[in-house]
């Protein structure tokens, strides 16, 4: 009646197959019910970019889109996201589509061991999709939960900053922007 | 740390996830957005043998008026308490205080129904369903009912929700011409738990008060309708001697919990401070 299975208390330990769309890419998975999203990218699909840190949602080194909105990966099983479309921090960068934020950090200093900077990054484009030309009050504030043991953030703020100003140069001059 | 192993269900229907439960023997959770769930497992402070699925249940979803109501469903994300234009409209409590709840990344994942039933007394969401005279409606095994926010909240991290029940949307009276609402929060970094926060939904003839409610949160073991001072209110003018009387009833009306990071005199002392500029904001509108 309700598709439940007599097993449905037996598989706790077994795998089951999830089906993602991974930077445009379909892709199968076998993992355990437990498993993470962060740990099936990085242990099942070696994409190793987005990284695992406090595995309790607090640093934002493991965001990623998922369904186009920024997401912590620690925060979901993988079981969850069956159907859904993940971007990494590997197929944001193979598309370009960050490329001005990542010479900005990369100009500006705006990393130095680069842990974080994937989860800054994603969390920086997701902010930018959404408010074309945020204070710098605004852009503290989506970065609230990104930690940073590094910078200090000043130069993120500013790399996020300079290229929210470029591309709405950009858009305001007809160029369609990054 | 990992989650212990479990099993999985994802169920779409509410007689699937409840049916789902009870073969568990309850010892099964419902997960919706699992921005508090999930931490709650990684760090094994739960365990449980199923987790059941209830993202993919469309019957939790969706922002619509019902008669004087909004039915908010259960799964209405965080995220969208900014951008759905009936919450803006019809409950637009909600929609500020929603940006002070976690991180935009939390927001994009957290349900409305999830912050209500875990019933965090530091979170926002619990809280304003109080200020707001919300209705909670509820699925369980023993058939559907609604209560009254105000009966909901029980104790620490406890509700009026029986095992196997589910929070399926809540009920929010709808936003009128002459009501006024404020809310703020006082933390030490932007996305931390609040020190102390507050919302007020008002009723004015004027600058009199006709009705109101005050809502506070992490200030003891559940989010805390502060009567007393909404009775030295009510019939009155917002003027600075019967804010000052408000602030005072304060201290009858909460008790905050011994803390070594914010000790009860202090979380008190903010409260006050809170509530004098909230209702200060809400004469400037009147």
């Amino acid at each position: 009646m309700n598709g439940l299975g007599e097993t449905l208390l037996d598989e706790a330990d077994e795998t089951v197959r999830v089906r993602l769309i991974v930077n445009g890419r379909k892709v199968n998975c076998e993992v355990a019910p437990r498993d993470t999203l962060v740990d099936c990218l990085r242990d099942k699909l070696e994409l190793t970019g987005t990284h695992a840190g406090c595995e309790m949602g607090a640093c934002g080194a493991c965001l990623v889109q998922l369904d186009g909105r920024a997401v912590h990966s620690c925060l979901v099983f993988a079981v969850q996201a069956d159907g859904a479309r993940i971007d990494t921090i590997e197929g944001l960068s193979e598309r370009g589509v960050i490329a001005d934020l990542q010479a900005e950090f990369h100009r500006r200093n705006a990393l130095q061991c680069g842990f974080c900077t994937p989860g800054m990054l994603v969390n920086a484009q997701e902010l930018l999709s959404r408010v074309a030309q945020p204070s710098r009050e605004e852009i503290r504030d989506a970065l609230s939960g990104n930690y940073c043991r590094c910078t200090g953030y000043e130069a993120i703020v500013d790399a996020i900053d300079a290229v929210a100003k470029e591309r709405s140069k950009a858009r305001n001059a007809g160029g369609g922007g990054a | 740390m990992k989650a212990r192993a479990f099993s999985y269900f994802r169920a779409t229907t509410i007689d699937q996830a409840l049916d789902a439960h009870a073969r568990a023997g309850d010892d099964a959770r419902f997960i919706a957005g699992g921005q508090s769930l999930v931490p709650a497992l990684s760090l094994r402070l739960q365990a449980p043998r199923l987790l059941i699925d209830i993202t993919h249940i469309d019957e939790l979803r969706g922002v619509r008026r019902e008669g004087g109501h909004l039915r908010i469903g259960a799964l209405t994300r965080h995220c969208e308490m900014l951008s759905e234009p009936l919450i803006a409209e019809f409950a637009p409590l909600l929609a500020a205080a929603a940006p002070f709840v976690a991180h935009p990344a939390i927001r994009n994942r957290g349900t409305f129904g999830g912050s209500v039933a875990l019933a965090d007394p530091a979170s926002e969401f619990p809280a304003m369903t109080l200020a707001l005279d919300a209705e909670i409606e509820i699925a369980g095994p023993s058939g559907r009912r609604r209560i009254k926010a105000d009966d909901f909240f029980i104790d620490l991290f406890e509700t009026a929700l029986q095992p196997g029940e589910l929070i399926t949307a809540i009920h929010i009276p709808l936003f009128k011409a002459d009501q006024r609402f404020a809310f703020d929060e006082l933390a030490r970094r932007r996305g931390d738990y609040a020190l102390v926060g507050c919302g007020i939904m008002a009723t004015l003839t004027g600058r009199r008060i006709d009705d109101v409610r005050i809502s506070f949160f992490s200030v003891g073991n559940t989010p805390t309708r502060v009567k007393g001072a909404e009775a030295t209110l009510i019939g009155s003018g917002l003027d600075a001697e019967r804010i000052a009387a408000a602030q005072g009833a304060l201290e009858g009306d909460l008790a905050p919990p011994e803390s070594d990071e914010v000790p009860p005199a202090m979380r008190l002392h903010l409260a006050r401070v809170l509530l004098g500029r909230l209702l200060g904001r809400l004469g400037e509108d009147a």
